[in-house]
């Protein structure tokens, strides 16, 4: 099937590419004079008018301090920011709302584990068992706890084409590992780890699991039961919601034996000038006032993300990270990287010798968003022998015209920079 | 003119496409080396200081984008024949009009550098523009 002929025959669910692109305002922008094509996702998604209409609309009506106030006001608040709890306990197909806990995103979350479990559970001499393909957010919170508790992080290593080499691991297990801390899909090479998998090899070998899942809740239906994972965090802005709210999952028992995070109101079940007792679960680790405001969009945001359908989503960016990478292909010059067999639409690459910073910079004249550097991944970037890489990342708000465009941008910068 | 256009313009391009001052400088040690945290690059320098204390050769080690080659480029050219405290005194106000801690025109002021007035619009990379004087200020002698 040509490209049109697959635009109009593909449908997101029910609905066309063209109509679900108009639920976002900020895509009818133009850049440098030209329509924006925003394929930055991975960095952050864009949010569709539902989720900025939720927030004005707490605002306008419902806000309130939440678990405290005894007036209206203050119990619809305090109902919305639990019914949020419970949209995201059911997006992960968590067992409890105690279990799930509003964090700023995925890097609070997991500094969370990284300090609370990490100080109850980490002795001298024990392993954390990280991989080489984490995001700083996921590396360098057990750097500091590794630190802080005399412990070891060790590493399972990437294999060439982007897999991690999880026979290497097995054969090389310390008994001493009690955490191992592995993302769900690289921020880089787009990998889809087998996190259930490895929750297993780890939990057969008592040691506990942490899943960074950042870039997996946006594009593919999560469920942590399944994983059987002990901890799962992501963020809200990267799967359609506001920035500074994202949660923790955290299996019950685990949780209920982890000391306090931040001290403060809401945490606390009494509290005397000598000491004080904390709250049950999920309040424990919500001192203050909490992101009300975010609570409430990511609950719109999962509402939207089950409108398009999970399973449509898949499908759709399935088919244009595939249309993609056979475009890139096609480009003289052009290495792309990462071939594992499960990936999701991330895609990374390099242009000849022209250095990512100027690629990105000409495709924004373009109007074509991208990331360049190395983000945020400098030991796996070090391991594929790149400084820095160009990224495009899709989202299903993405057309197949878009990356013609892109793919057309990246000839005329081959040009200007010959 | 564009933007882009006034990032990219000639004078860049050329230093990019042709840069002076670049060699390749295994003698000096990886540690001098000055990393750029945005996309991981690094930048070696040497510097000879001639008799008299003044600057005769000043080259570079590294692969970057085009603004951080262009920019080391012509810094080489735009130290020769300075004194130690002059190259100190000049990498410290062309950071300084990059960062827009002093006004741009000052860059009207040194030559060729007067290039880099369109990174204004594009303070991203300062960092890339910047990389190769940071370099400088802990290579030349007495840093």
């Amino acid at each position: 099937m040509d490209r049109i002929t697959r635009e109009k025959a593909q449908l997101i669910g029910a609905r066309t590419v063209e109509d679900v692109r108009g639920d976002f305002p900020l895509l009818d922008r133009t850049v440098n004079g030209r329509p924006l094509a925003y394929l930055d996702n991975a960095a952050t998604s864009q949010k569709p008018r539902l989720v900025l209409d939720a927030i004005r609309v707490y605002y306008e009506h419902g806000n309130a301090n939440v678990h405290r106030a005894l007036h209206t006001l203050g119990e619809e608040a305090t109902a919305a920011y639990e019914e949020a709890r419970g949209k995201v306990q059911r997006l992960l197909n968590a067992r409890a709302s105690r279990e799930i806990i509003f964090t700023r995103g995925t890097t609070e979350a997991i500094n969370l584990v990284a300090s609370s479990w990490a100080d109850a559970n980490l002795s001298r001499g024990d392993v954390v068992l990280a991989t080489e393909m984490e995001h700083h957010s996921n590396l360098v919170p057990w750097q500091i706890a590794c630190a802080r508790r005399g412990c070891t992080l060790r590493f399972i290593p990437v294999e060439e084409d982007g897999s991690l080499d999880i026979a290497e691991a097995e054969r090389t297990w310390d008994p001493r590992t009690r955490l191992v801390a592995v993302t769900y899909v690289s921020n880089v090479l787009g990998t889809v780890n087998d996190v259930k998998a490895i929750a297993a090899m780890a939990h057969g070998r008592g040691a506990a699991v942490l899943v960074d899942g950042a870039q997996a809740v946006p594009h593919l239906r999560v469920d942590v039961q399944d994983i059987d994972c002990d901890f799962f965090a992501f963020s809200g802005h990267k799967v359609y919601g506001p920035m500074g709210i994202g949660a923790l999952y955290g299996k019950e028992k685990i949780l209920d034996a982890m000391p306090p995070w931040m001290g403060g109101g809401e945490m606390i079940r009494s509290v005397s000038l000598e000491g004080s007792t904390w709250n049950d679960l999920p309040w424990k680790f919500e001192a203050g006032t909490p992101n009300v405001e975010g609570a409430v969009g990511l609950s719109a945001a999962i509402d939207y993300l089950h409108a398009i359908g999970l399973a449509s989503i898949t499908t759709w960016e399935g088919e244009l990270a595939a249309y993609a990478r056979e475009r890139l292909r096609g480009v003289s010059a052009l290495t792309q990287y990462g071939a594992a067999p499960q990936r999701s639409g991330v895609l990374p690459f390099n242009l000849g010798d022209i250095h990512a910073h100027d690629v990105a910079q000409f495709l924004d004249r373009e109007g074509i968003a991208v990331r360049a550097g190395h983000h945020c991944a400098q030991p796996l970037a070090r391991k594929l022998g790149v400084v820095a890489t160009v990224r495009a990342s899709l989202s299903f708000y993405n057309t197949f015209s878009e990356i013609d465009r892109l793919v057309d941008a990246l000839e005329g910068a081959l040009r200007f920079y010959a | 003119m564009s933007a882009f256009d006034e990032l990219y313009q000639e004078i860049i391009m050329d230093h990019y496409r042709s840069p002076r001052g670049a060699a390749k400088l295994d003698h000096v040690p990886q540690a001098m080396a000055h990393e750029n945290p945005t996309c991981g690059d690094s930048i070696k320098l040497e510097v000879v200081v001639g008799e008299g204390g003044r600057l005769e050769r000043v080259r570079f080690d590294g692969h970057g984008c085009a603004i951080s080659t262009a920019s080391a480029s012509l810094m080489t050219e735009s130290l020769h024949g300075l004194s130690v405290a002059d190259a100190r005194e000049r990498a410290g106000t062309f950071i300084k009009a990059l960062r827009g801690e002093i006004p741009a025109s000052v860059l009207d002021t040194m030559g060729d550098l007067a290039a880099f007035k369109g990174l204004a619009s594009f303070p991203v990379r300062v960092k890339c523009a910047t990389l190769a004087w940071h370099a400088l200020l802990v290579s030349l002698p007495g840093a």
